[in-house]
């Protein structure tokens, strides 16, 4: 199948594919909301080493005296206190699916993981609500030394190693969700790649919600150490419930000297989530951050990829797409800091907004006074499917030396009645024609895709077409 | 001759301000026979194109358009494409992010609804139609229109025209903005693509491209209607003395 071949019925979201529950079965819950009380305990069940709880109650610390931010979505009905922080799902983690529950299994089968795996990817981590119930990675990675295991497992058996890099690029006073999440974490990948290993297809990490009510909070750290390479995916996705359900993952990267990363999110979480995501890359001399981020899912969302170029000739190229339907609201952006001489960055933001959604693009460049040399680009655009729909771009650009290259452009529009009438005289249906000039938008994030999840995307954004031509 | 396209008395004003700009238009097209409209600048002759194929900036205010016999008013634009009714534009429209490959396999499977072509051989018609009108394989992988020459434009819509097999071919300046050799290649891939009983309206400033596609009827066309009609000696007179003195 080509990605090219156009199907009106791959644009529209098969919501039995996402929406599906399983029983609310689990081995261990805490009560709802935030405490000293419900730390210890969720460091109990996870047996973990003193600082780390340390850690966490320090977090709690934080996120007791942080205000809210002063920006963003509108979280006054997201009670916290209302959340459940930690479900541990009643399965042992494994390395074999078939030591994974039926039901559990039976998940991440229809959401075509294990498929994935066997055809396209280097290894693969399942999170079924609180912790990670698959974890696998090709036998000839881990001899070349490659880490690729759960979070809780890497604060065992390589304690220097996430000690040095636990909330160190996102740590807890960074924002009051920060805090919350280093208070309550849970689940989550590690990942580590020796210098110069070069991880030819990528790694990938699912995080699926079952329970009605609870908080998702992985953290996830990915070293890629001098000279390597290495991408990872990201999916996510819930059944929808009638009660709240909030993700506050992070992510922290470590981009050492010439190495490369490149991340990819697609985010489809369902219409009951907040999605309120962290996540930060620290990037070395000559080291590339890509960040891919798709973010089609959830209720509200705030979410602003960041990269720190702090080594000299450091890149960073992020590829944003957001989706924002009907009552959702998706404030999403990305944040470039560039500290060191001849650093260079590429942003193109890119949204949709149908049906009354509202996407807001938020973005910070700041170039310091020492990045003499500097390059950077900013382009968003919005595309907006119909008139009840909102979008607004705020791009901020701080430039502190004189020695710096810097463009900017942005886009707000709505597709030409010229193109739609052009398109239908070959034939397609004003509904056809409006879904290929989406496709085309969309295409530059949609080419940075393996193809496997590029058909996802088409699969994931409902265009809505039917109600925005009304 | 089976009648294939009737314009009875037409009348349309733009939908934004209501500006009158067809007034009582009066065509019929037979199967196979070729139309010319010739016009100065500005008389509205592109409109008559675009209202036949009921662009959403016109509006029908009397008369109508039969195809076949049967009004085509009331069907939206890709329900008379799927007729076999096809528009060549003078300057199409771009459509950034969408591959020319993508778009031609879609447009042919909406117009030949029909077809159980397989993919694999649809592909290699739209190569060989590609090589026909002399366009390189490599802009099959660009945008549709984006950063199209003046000549890869008209090339694409001739090709389309072939591809898409229309029965009634409206082709809306196809010699504008081309030297006299684009000239000839295009109207070659005209005549090539010609089958028997497709009925063309050229709609032409100048009358060059008549001397490779030959018409069988030549209207002068004035303040949006048809004021004169002849054969193809009446395109010799307006070029010799110009618009005004017809």
């Amino acid at each position: 199948m080509s990605k090219n071949d156009f199907n009106i019925n791959d644009l529209i979201i098969d919501q039995t594919k996402y929406d599906f529950r399983n029983p609310e079965i689990y081995a261990f819950k805490t009560l709802p909301g935030l405490n000293e009380k419900i730390i210890h305990e969720i460091s109990e069940s996870k047996n973990e080493p003193k600082w780390m709880l340390e850690k966490r109650l320090e977090s709690l610390k934080i996120f007791e005296s942080k205000p809210l931010p002063k920006f963003g979505v509108d979280v006054s009905d997201l009670d916290l206190n209302k959340i459940i922080a930690y479900i541990k799902p009643n399965a042992e983690r494994s390395n074999n699916w078939d030591d994974v529950p039926e039901e559990i299994k039976d998940t991440f089968e229809k959401l075509g993981i294990p498929e994935a795996e066997r055809k396209a990817l280097a290894g693969v981590g399942a999170q079924y609500d609180s912790e990670i119930v698959y974890q696998n990675i090709r036998k000839d990675l881990e001899n070349l030394g490659v880490i690729f295991m759960d979070m809780e497992s890497a604060v065992k058996k390589h304690p220097d190693l996430v000690k040095e890099h636990f909330m160190k690029a996102s740590p807890a006073n960074g924002h009051k969700y920060a805090a919350f999440h280093g208070a309550l974490w849970s689940g989550g990948t590690f990942l580590y790649v020796p210098k110069n290993v070069k991880v030819s297809m990528p790694l990938q990490a699912y995080f699926r919600m079952n329970n009605p009510g609870m908080g998702q909070l992985e953290h996830t750290i990915i070293i890629a150490d001098e000279g390597s390479e290495v991408a990872f995916i990201e999916g996510c996705s819930a059944p929808f419930y009638n009660t709240t359900n909030v993700h506050v993952g992070t992510v922290e990267i470590y981009v050492k000297e010439s190495a490369r990363v490149k991340y990819v999110t697609i985010q489809n979480w369902s219409k009951n989530t907040y999605n309120l995501n962290t996540k930060v890359s620290l990037v070395d001399r000559d080291g590339v951050m890509e960040w891919v981020s798709g973010s089609l899912g959830s209720q509200k969302t705030m979410i602003y990829p960041a990269s720190i170029l702090r080594g000299k000739g450091a890149k960073n190229e992020t590829k944003a797409i957001t989706y924002s339907g009907s009552n959702q609201h998706m404030d999403t952006g990305s944040k470039v800091i560039m500290t060191a001489p001849y650093t260079s960055s590429t942003v193109d933001a890119r949204s949709i907004s149908v049906g009354g959604g509202w996407a807001f693009y938020r973005g910070w460049l700041k170039i310091g006074e020492n990045a003499k040399g500097a390059k950077a680009s900013v382009q968003c655009q919005a595309l907006m499917l119909d008139n009840e729909s909102k979008s607004d771009t705020v791009p901020l650009i701080e430039v502190h030396t004189d020695d710096a290259d810097v463009g900017h452009e942005a886009r707000i529009g709505r597709i030409k009645q010229e193109q739609i009438y052009y398109l239908m005289t070959r034939g397609l249906s004003e509904a056809e024609a409006k879904a290929m000039v989406v496709r085309g938008f969309v295409e530059p994030f949609a080419k940075e895709l393996p193809i496997e999840y590029a058909i996802e995307l088409n699969r994931l954004i409902n265009l809505e077409v039917e109600s925005s031509i009304g | 001759m089976k009648e294939l396209l009737r314009i009875k008395n037409l009348k349309a004003i733009t939908t934004d301000d209501g500006t009158v700009i067809l007034n009582g238009v009066n065509l019929t097209i037979n199967e196979g026979e070729i139309h010319a409209i010739m016009g100065p600048n500005g008389s509205g002759k592109s409109t008559l194109s675009n209202v036949i194929m009921g662009s959403p900036k016109y509006e029908v205010t009397e008369g109508d358009i039969l195809f076949k016999g049967q009004s085509i008013l009331d069907l939206s634009t890709d329900a008379r494409a799927k007729l076999g009714i096809f528009l060549s534009f003078q300057t199409p429209e771009e459509v950034d992010g969408v591959k020319m490959r993508q778009f031609l396999l879609n447009a042919y499977r909406n117009i030949h609804s029909e077809d159980t072509i397989t993919a694999l051989k649809l592909n290699k018609l739209i190569n060989e139609f590609t090589d026909t009108v002399h366009l390189d394989k490599e802009f099959l992988n660009r945008y549709v229109n984006t950063g199209f020459s003046g000549g890869e434009r008209k090339k694409s819509e001739i090709m389309q025209m072939g591809l898409l097999k229309p029965k009634m071919a409206i082709l809306d300046e196809i010699d504008s903005g081309l030297d006299v050799d684009a000239l000839r290649k295009v109207a070659e891939s005209i005549n090539k693509f010609k089958c028997e009983n497709m009925g063309i309206l050229m709609i032409t400033h100048y009358q060059r491209v008549l001397d490779y596609v030959k018409p069988d009827f030549v209207h002068v066309y004035n303040k949006g209607k048809i004021a004169t009609t002849g054969n193809a000696d009446l395109a010799l007179k307006v070029e010799e003395n110009g618009y005004a003195n017809i």
